[in-house]
């Protein structure tokens, strides 16, 4: 009982994570309907970053922190404007295999800049963040990321609902043609899009970091499991992402904790393939109904 | 005799036939002659046993480019799994190579086979899904395939791989890199010649409907999930006989090298060469490979220097940037390849000194 609840809170806190990896995702897909696959480098850039800033620069946390968000949320429209913005109006195969090229490139230059090693932040959180229930602890990372992920998770929610960009973005992913006659700036949105989403990955980054340590494989790999979760929970949806990403982190931990650790990393992918036959548009994902 | 034919200076094609013609002129015949006349006896005589090595893998690289442009670029069906694909007829050879006591040319055709059935069996999900979907599936594939390399044991023998009996063909011994040349490049020829008329027939045609526009295609009476799949099974069958090839090649085989990084390779070798075409996937080919053999010939004459060893460790992970650089690089610049720069290359001359 004890190993499944340890596992369970395990488990919520890694679909925690993945979640939140998963909503950069879908923030881009939402407002430009491109597949990112360097969502991982992203990820990883942005734990990079941050370790840039607090370890080698040597700056408080809280300020490094604001520095990093900062320096992605630039970077995001850096790769927009270089990368994305020419292929506008593209096949969306070529679309596709850019970011497949852009996911090389960021991992080859992290590689060369970084190496392959495993890096560790210092231990800044403080220790009052633990939970302790009965004989269960709660390190204070997930309480942190838990907390973090409440505030932007909400932050997000409210600026697609209420703010006047955030309703821009969703008419562009609603109807792109309807909302540049209606005079949204497409191409503002776009970039907008890329330098949230790419803020949203460094701080799921960061909180990657501060859980495993960083290393440009692990992080670049986590950038794949975001697949399956965004297709569980739907491609268009942040609520789906974030069922999602509890569903695959449950699964995932279970399998691992229950079955055999080697299944644990292929077993998102199974049920991928399974959702994919069965139910393809996800748990709350927007059907396309095509008839001939 | 017939008349020779060169060039018309303008369109005059009257019918569809002509349209579809591989040769336009009889220099382009000429041109095959001379070209395979270079393959099959100049160069393996002229060259080095490492010029060899790299040119079979080429060859190998080839085959396995054509079966993915058939897919992504004809089909319009983006795969993320054709490295596993290749592992899996690198697999099928070499299991049936050693426990199925396989002859050589057999185990590999065999090899292309089962790729194509385990290639329809991915392929499956393109009856409800299309392109990002699609894509998401045959990465999802790829994870799989590659779990199973490792620990399927009583198959693949995971880790410790699988050591591969000497080829012999015809009661010939295959060995060294010339002999193995010619099994390659006949085959490279033999399926080259298959994949170029392929496209001209109906299948082609329906293939580059269903890539067009799929409702349409379907509306016109195209059975296109049939047709997706066959699509599948054809791609899946050259990167597995590529694959069968490639392990009686080296000899031996682990699951390392079969990773989404060789999938992504591929694709790199497609789009960089030209998606659609395929002297596009060949040029893409000797493209990736030569940047490989490149990039590792750097790291190693940087290591062998003492003081510049921390160079060469930087610059293993620099392929990787420079195969990402290559791919956004064509895909900015010039989206159609390479085959469309030799195209302007060949108009350019054909059409000198009048340019316009």
């Amino acid at each position: 009982m004890e190993f499944f609840l340890q596992l369970l809170i395990q488990g919520l806190s890694v679909g925690f994570l993945y979640a939140l990896a998963a909503l950069g995702f879908v923030m881009i897909f939402k407002s430009s309907s491109v597949l990112n696959f360097a969502h991982g480098e992203l990820l990883a850039i942005g734990a990079f970053i941050f370790l840039v800033f607090s370890v080698r620069l040597n700056l408080p946390i809280p300020i490094a922190f604001l520095f990093t968000l900062a320096g992605t949320f630039a970077m995001g429209f850096v790769i927009e404007r270089l990368f994305l913005r020419p292929l506008i109006g593209e096949a969306l195969i070529e679309v596709i295999m850019l970011t497949v090229g852009l996911a090389a490139m960021f991992k080859g230059l992290l590689l060369v800049i970084f190496g392959g090693n495993l890096f560790n932040y210092p231990d800044f959180l403080p220790k009052a963040l633990t939970i302790e229930w009965g004989a269960i602890t709660i390190p204070p990372v997930y309480v942190a990321s838990f907390i973090i992920g409440i505030i932007f998770l909400s932050i997000f929610g409210f600026f697609f609902k209420y703010s006047s960009q955030g309703i821009y973005m969703r008419s562009v992913a609603d109807n792109q043609p309807a909302a540049l006659s209606l005079g949204v700036h497409v191409r503002r949105v776009f970039a907008m899009s890329w330098a949230i989403a790419a803020l949203v990955c460094a701080l799921s980054g960061i909180i990657l970091g501060i859980m495993n340590g960083i290393n440009v494989h692990d992080i670049s790999i986590m950038g794949l499991k975001v697949f399956p979760v965004v297709i569980l929970g739907g491609l268009e949806s942040i609520g789906g992402a974030i069922i999602g990403g509890l569903i695959i982190g449950l699964l995932e931990t279970f399998t691992g904790g229950y079955l055999s650790t080697s299944l644990k990393e292929v077993i998102p992918y199974v049920v991928l393939v399974f959702i994919l036959l069965v139910k393809p548009y996800g748990l709350f994902g927007l059907v396309e109904i095509e008839r001939v | 005799m017939r008349r020779l034919r060169f060039h018309p200076c303008g369109n005059f094609k009257e019918r569809y036939e002509e349209e579809l013609t591989i040769f336009t002129t009889d220099f382009g015949r000429f041109w095959l002659l001379v070209g395979l006349l270079i393959l099959f006896v100049v160069i393996p005589f002229l060259s080095k046993p490492y010029l060899l090595y790299v040119i079979n893998h080429i060859g190998m690289a080839a085959i396995a480019a054509i079966g993915l442009n058939i897919l992504i670029g004809y089909t319009g069906q983006i795969s993320l799994g054709h490295g596993a694909f290749f592992g899996v007829g690198a697999y099928a050879a070499a299991i049936l190579g050693t426990a199925g006591g396989f002859p050589f040319w057999l185990s590999v055709i065999a090899a292309g086979v089962i790729t194509a059935w385990v290639g329809m069996l991915f392929g499956i999900p393109s009856v409800r899904l299309k392109h990002l979907y699609l894509t998401i599936a045959t990465l999802a594939g790829q994870f799989i395939l590659q779990y199973l390399f490792v620990q399927w044991e009583s198959l693949t023998k995971g880790p410790e791989g699988i050591m591969l009996p000497r080829a012999t063909l015809f009661g010939v011994d295959v060995k060294g890199d010339r002999a193995f040349y010619y099994v390659i490049f006949v085959s490279f020829v033999i399926l080259t010649w298959i994949a170029v008329n392929l496209v001209r027939t109906r299948y082609g045609r329906a293939f580059i409907a269903i890539r067009d526009n799929d409702r349409a295609a379907e509306g016109m009476g195209i059975p296109i999930f049939r047709y997706k799949l066959l699509s599948f099974a054809i791609s899946s069958f050259y990167a597995g006989f590529a694959g069968g090839l490639s392990a009686y090649y080296i000899g031996s085989i682990t699951p390392e090298p079969y990773t989404l990084f060789l999938s992504v390779e591929y694709i790199a070798m497609i789009i960089i060469g030209g998606l659609g075409s395929i002297p596009g996937s060949v040029f893409g080919a000797i493209f990736i490979t030569l940047l490989n053999e490149l990039l590792s010939h750097a790291t190693e004459f940087f290591m062998n220097i003492g003081a510049l060893t921390k160079i060469a460790l930087t610059i293993a992970p620099l392929r990787e940037f420079v195969f990402g650089l290559a791919i956004v690089f064509f895909i900015i610049f010039e989206p159609k390849g390479l085959a469309e720069v030799w195209r302007i290359i060949k108009s350019s001359f054909k059409l000198w000194p009048f340019s316009y």
